[in-house]
């Protein structure tokens, strides 16, 4: 599905073999806004610095053979922009449980740690999922070994959340087909 | 006018983050054990650290620090479950066991599976 596949073949390329100029350019507007953004500044001088360490950065990334569907993921951009807002709320909801569990007197926690199953086919999805569950409280991704994810849960209700799978389907979608 | 309608929408959001990053730093300090302090650790920097950048967004008066308040948040989105997830595994590496709740030994929690490693501290129901 990735549009890149251009020779260059002035490397030997390893595994991959070929230069993804797409993703290279993907990168260099991604440094370029980033460079703009923070800096503020529309001088020639400092425009010129920009460029040359956008081209810089981009230089290293090319040589550490990182301009791929992995280091640049240009291909799940929109299909995570929809994802993102889900996420957002699936935390806030975690957040406010994981407070009122910290807080309860009673203190209602029972962890547990267990395995659950890991549908997203490459690395860059699994990353992805992994950080998801992470970043939602109640749920840690401690290891992510062959297919499976072994996550530290707070208590049953945050475990559950991730045996029903939603958010691994949901990471599945993004991931694309192929 | 705008300045107070800022204000009115802001203060609220600064306080409610305030209020995750303390319920955070209470959680740390009340949960039993290691594992377990790792969640309300994420209610500092996922509603804690979200929140207050989002007042801080609503006060900013120029373009130039909404867009940095903005790359710090997803700064944070990327780099809080880096280090959870670092932390975390490296425990489970070094043979950390979990602590679980008395009588609540969950069938397919595989607490022992890590390596004969440290005590939980408190010990309940290590059967697992």
């Amino acid at each position: 599905m990735n549009v890149d596949g251009k020779e260059d073949g002035e490397k030997d390329g390893g595994m991959s073999g070929y230069r993804p100029i797409i993703h290279g350019i993907g990168l260099c507007v991604a440094l370029a806004a980033c460079w703009l953004l923070l800096s503020g500044y529309f001088q020639i001088l400092l425009l010129a610095l920009g460029a040359g360490s956008v081209a810089f950065c981009v230089w290293i990334a090319m040589r550490m053979d990182l301009l791929d569907h992995e280091g640049v993921p240009l291909q799940i951009t929109w299909a995570a922009l929809r994802y993102f807002p889900w996420l957002m709320w699936e935390i806030v909801k975690a957040n406010i449980d994981v407070a009122k569990r910290v807080i309860d007197p009673a203190l209602p926690i029972a962890p547990s740690l267990f395995d659950a199953p890991v549908s997203q086919k490459t690395d860059l999805g699994q990353a992805l999922y992994a950080n998801s569950i992470t970043l939602t409280p109640g749920t840690v991704a401690v290891d992510l070994d062959h297919g499976v994810i072994r996550v530290h849960a707070l208590h049953d209700d945050a475990a559950d959340g991730v045996l029903d799978g939603e958010m691994d389907a949901r990471v599945r979608a993004v991931e694309g087909p192929g | 006018m705008i300045q107070l309608v800022m204000d009115i929408l802001s203060w609220p959001l600064l306080m409610a983050g305030s209020a995750f990053v303390l319920i955070g730093a209470f959680g740390i300090w009340r949960l039993p054990d290691f594992y377990s302090r790792l969640h309300p650790a994420g209610l500092t920097d996922t509603m804690g650290a979200g929140l207050i950048l989002l007042g801080l967004l609503l006060q900013a008066e120029a373009a130039m620090v909404a867009i940095k308040l903005l790359i710090i948040a997803v700064f944070l989105l990327f780099t809080s479950p880096t280090t959870g997830h670092a932390t975390a595994r490296a425990a489970l590496a070094a043979g950390l066991r979990i602590w679980q709740a008395p009588g609540h030994g969950k069938a397919d929690g595989k607490a022992g599976a890590a390596g004969s490693g440290t005590e939980s501290s408190t010990p309940g129901d290590d059967g697992a």
